[in-house]
């Protein structure tokens, strides 16, 4: 059941959705003296849309999001919500919600004059703003802590506190920095959880900045892949992960398999990649260009199975991880590659020489 | 690095572009109220002493009359000493008392820290005129000689009055200093030192001495340059031998209104107190003073370094061949009690002349007699029918309050504006800040004298204000930075987004969290005002008197028992501060 407060929102994301984007942002850049921090971007984000910023250390994505709620001013670019430019609106007067990284609750203010805050700088009549923070605090399910102190409360009691103080005020744009960051791995997955169904019952538009990939591929409608002050890739979670467009995006994302070698053409006018490990059929609609990385993820690889392809190596190692099991093959040398085992198959003995396979159109070629 | 940091550093640097100095204006209205105040006289002060008096032309005279004639030359000299002394009483004095503190509990150091605190917050005319009673020919002391049949003991006006009073005075500043780097030194590294082969004697002077150097050297700086500039303790404690170059200015402004060769005095004790700040820096950095760890700690060059080993080395066996035979001769449970007993004698010493003064002002007797024959409330009613005393209260008190307001003020301006400011600028305009405590007062209040008496300042309340924020400035500063170095700034861009503007994020965020600060930089600027006798000696006069100048000139003239009335109502006004100020700090709730 949505709130009065999610329905108040659900309405005009749908009315809006397919006209201008809720955020453009546009050329925006910034450097400090010699060091760029962001290349010029572009970046679309429909109205409602979960989209993840993803990418290593200092790959620019805290600077994107400080620039669109306006703590950092931008060396260039535009930044436009709704149509409008917003770029030099000061942060207090642009209708942005960010949640911290630690969070930011004020630690001299209760966890109901916190989630206020927002409302009071906004004016909101006193009997409408104790309204509002009940219900957001209901909406977290922390109704019970209104009085409580920050310093009181769990790190995920104070994360969804964060939470209610940013979607209590219905800001067109919610940014997350690394929300999850202090917390331990069973509370972010249930986080995680929280922040999607907030999302869903709010229809708000959100930008969450992580730098982990799995909680990336679990949470986004899209995913902006960022390396080295730039967007390295942009699309659906399973895009990313089905067809990476570099080597770093593939490696980046889920687990990877990688040959670099030569493109030829086979007889046939085929196209094959000539590597150290041998010679591989690529997929028929594999892009013309004289050399690449050819990704294979392990779940398309096969020990003794079927394949066009085939490379062969000792068992070095093999992994249980609860829901699969994962063996590493030694190619000799320092290469390994990673395959992931068959549902009911027995794993190979350590030491055991094996052919691992997999069809031409399951690989995909990169830059 | 953490992006946040990283990223609200991009934030301001971005302000700073819009505002060419950004956040840094904020020093202004201080940087502008210390350049007018407190620069600008001092400097004057030092033109004046090399100017000469009739031509204006420039001259060394002044310098070489302080140096020809032996009585000043005297002056000068028993200033250093008496200046080196106290500081090194103070640390023997308060070295173990430090170490005894700094390995209490945390609850129980926090008692023991108040009780240390006592005189640092009493004025120091109580306190002088605390020893006054307790020294005296009629003293509390010799009353007790004599009761005892022995015969009384010149204690007053001589060097031992001056000493006792100055350590007294020194002694909390000494220990609170060295204190903070105690409480940081691992004790566990001595332990190593011991289970590596250390006897006890080598494992402290080679290792917790050492670690704790850096304390003891900002201590004895600190009551080195605050002893230069005392006057009310040696003319009131000591004899003429005891007499201090601040006393020597008072004079010549006060009888002889002679500017160029107080000016000449001021520059040799202005000289003083910066050669022996540089020789601090030299040797540890002045950065190290305000708690901040600096590179050269514990390094030190090469030959001094080894110097420095051989001398602990040599104490170590000192004190190893001393010890054996004094513990066993009390054997190990006394040698346990040593320093906790030796360190309750120093308390007393601290506590026990304020509580002194308690008896004396419900005397019956129009004399100092202790104890007192009877107990009544006639003094308190002399000092409340007094006019002159009712109105020095109370100016003192509008002037104290009026100081703490405005220093409070521009400190915490100031303070915000270097905290969050990367420029290059940032060390100069905090060492600028802290510049007035390490100026003798002397010297600002002769400055200021000049100064106001061109522009018609003397004798008013704004005089006062003024001269006293002088003095405030820098400990509402140090209050102020200290809580602001630990703000989270993330709070204030947090306020930010949620829709506050500067302003209200000032005061509904930075301030309620920085309040403990701001509340410690009132207090300090109160009660530096409230005690406040040097610039008041000058600037405040006749019926304009303050509640210090008031009793100073009481205690020159005759002691009487209205002065102890004034100094429980003082101390009373005091401590009532210190407990709403503790009140008040507490976080919210
Ligand atoms: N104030 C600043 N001054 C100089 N360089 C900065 C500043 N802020 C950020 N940078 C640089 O800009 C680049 C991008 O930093 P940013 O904080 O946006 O990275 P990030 O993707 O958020 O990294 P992380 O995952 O570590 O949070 C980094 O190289 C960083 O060193
Ligand atoms: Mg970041």
């Amino acid at each position: 059941m949505l709130s009065p407060l999610a329905q108040a929102r659900t309405a005009p994301v749908q009315a809006g959705a397919a006209a201008t984007p809720k955020l453009l942002v546009d050329g925006l850049t910034k450097r400090y003296g010699a060091i760029t921090a962001l290349e010029p971007t572009r970046l679309e984000v429909p109205a409602g849309e979960f989209l993840t910023l993803l990418g290593p250390s200092g790959s620019g994505k805290t600077t994107l999001l400080q620039m669109i709620c306006g703590l950092v001013e931008p060396s260039g670019g535009r930044i436009l919500i709704d149509g409008q430019d917003e770029t030099r609106t000061p942060v207090h007067k642009r209708d942005i919600g960010l949640v911290f990284q630690h969070y930011a609750l004020f630690p001299h203010l209760t966890v109901a004059e916190n989630i206020g805050f927002p409302l009071r700088m906004r004016g909101v009549a006193p009997a409408d703003l104790t309204r509002r923070v009940t219900e957001a605090l209901e909406m977290v399910h922390l109704g019970h802590l209104a009085g409580r102190f920050p310093k009181e409360l769990s790190g995920g009691q104070q994360q969804r506190v964060a939470l209610a103080r940013c979607f209590v005020y219905q800001p067109s744009v919610i940014l997350m920095d690394e929300p999850l960051g202090a917390l331990d791995k069973k509370l972010r997955e249930h986080m995680q959880y929280e922040i999607k169904r907030l999302h869903r019952e709010t229809g708000a538009t959100i930008i969450y900045v992580t730098h982990d990939q799995e909680e990336a591929l679990a949470m986004s409608d899209r995913i902006c892949l960022m390396n080295h002050a730039r967007i390295e890739q942009l699309g659906t979670p399973h895009d990313i992960y089905a067809r990476p467009k570099t080597a770093f995006a593939a490696d980046f994302i889920g687990v990877s398999n990688i040959f670099r070698g030569q493109v030829r053409r086979d007889g046939s006018g085929a196209p094959m990649l000539v590597t150290g490990n041998g010679s591989f059929r690529l997929s028929a609609d594999t892009p013309d260009r004289p050399d690449g990385t050819l990704v294979v993820r392990p779940e398309q690889l096969d020990i003794d199975g079927d394949g066009d392809n085939e490379v062969r190596g000792e068992v070095v190692d093999t992994v249980y991880a609860g829901s699969e099991t994962r063996v590493l093959v030694s190619l000799g040398g320092e290469e390994t590659i990673t395959v992931r085992l068959r549902r009911g198959t027995a794993p190979p003995r350590l030491g055991e020489v094996v052919a691992v396979r997999w069809r031409a159109d399951a690989g995909v070629l990169v830059s | 690095m953490s992006a946040a940091t990283l990223n609200h550093d991009g934030a301001f640097a971005a302000a700073r572009r819009r505002l060419r100095f950004g956040p840094l204006w904020l020093a202004a209205p201080g940087l502008a109220f210390l350049a007018i105040f407190f620069l600008f006289p001092v400097l004057r002060l030092l033109g004046l002493s090399v100017q000469d008096l009739e031509t204006s032309a420039w001259t060394g005279d002044h310098y070489a009359r302080i140096v020809a004639t032996d009585v000043y030359f005297r002056v000068l000299m028993s200033t250093f000493r008496i200046a080196g002394l106290t500081a090194l009483l103070s640390l023997l004095f308060g070295y173990p008392l430090a170490y005894w503190l700094a390995q209490l509990p945390e609850r129980q150091r926090g008692l023991a820290i108040l009780a240390v605190m006592v005189p640092f917050w009493t004025s120091y005319l109580v306190k002088t005129f605390a020893w006054m009673v307790i020294l005296g020919r009629t003293g509390v002391i010799n009353q007790i000689l004599s009761g005892t049949g022995m015969s009384p003991l010149p204690l007053l006006h001589n060097e031992f009055g001056v000493m006792a009073g100055m350590v007294h005075a020194m002694l909390p500043l000494a220990v609170l200093t060295m204190l903070p780097v105690m409480t940081t030194i691992d004790r566990r590294l001595v332990q190593a030192a011991e289970t590596l082969g250390a006897p006890p004697a080598n494992a402290f002077w080679l290792v917790y001495f050492q670690l704790s150097l850096p304390g003891v050297a900002a201590a004895g700086l600190l009551t080195f340059i605050s002893s230069l500039g005392f006057f009310i303790v040696p003319a009131l404690l000591g004899g003429p031998q005891q007499t201090m170059l601040a006393q020597l200015i008072i004079t010549q402004i006060q009888e002889m209104l002679n500017w160029a060769f107080a000016g000449a005095l001021a520059t040799f004790m202005l000289v003083a107190a910066l050669v022996t700040c540089w020789v601090y820096d030299r040797l540890f950095g002045l950065s190290s003073l305000s708690g901040e760890t600096s590179g050269r700690t514990g390094g030190g060059q090469g030959h001094l370094r080894s110097a420095g080993m051989k001398i602990l080395s040599a104490l170590a066996k000192a004190s190893s061949a001393l010890g054996g035979p004094v513990g066993r001769a009390l054997g190990p449970k006394m040698m346990d009690r040593l320093l906790p007993l030796y360190s309750a004698l120093v308390i007393v010493f601290l506590v026990a002349p304020a509580l002194v003064v308690v008896p004396i002002a419900f005397t019956t007797s129009p004399f100092l007699d202790f104890p007192p024959p009877g107990y009544g409330l006639e003094w308190f009613r002399v000092y409340f029918n007094s006019d002159l005393w009712v109105s020095a209260t109370i100016r003192s008190f509008a002037v104290a309050f009026a100081t703490a307001v405005l220093a409070t003020l521009v400190a915490g301006l100031a303070a915000l504006a270097l905290a969050r400011s990367s420029s290059r600028w940032r060390g100069a305009i905090f060492a600028f800040f802290l510049a007035p405590m390490i100026v003798p007062r002397i010297v600002i209040a002769v400055g200021l004298f000049y100064l106001f008496a061109q522009i018609g300042l003397v004798a008013t309340d704004l005089g006062l204000i003024i001269g006293h924020t002088v003095l405030a400035l820098p400990f509402a500063f140090v209050a102020i930075s200290a809580v602001v170095k630990g703000h989270d700034w993330r709070l204030d861009q947090a306020a930010a987004t949620l829709g506050a503007n500067r302003f209200r994020t000032l005061m509904l965020v930075t301030v309620p969290l920085i309040r403990g600060g701001l509340v410690a930089a009132f207090l300090f600027a109160f009660i530096t005002s409230f005690d406040e006798l040097t610039v008041a000696i000058f600037v405040s006069g006749g019926v304009k008197t303050t509640l210090p100048k008031q009793m100073w000139d009481d205690m020159i003239l005759q002691l009487n028992p209205t002065l102890a009335a004034v100094s429980v109502v003082v101390f009373a006004i005091v401590m009532a501060l210190l407990l709403m100020a503790e009140w008040l700090r507490r976080p919210a709730r």
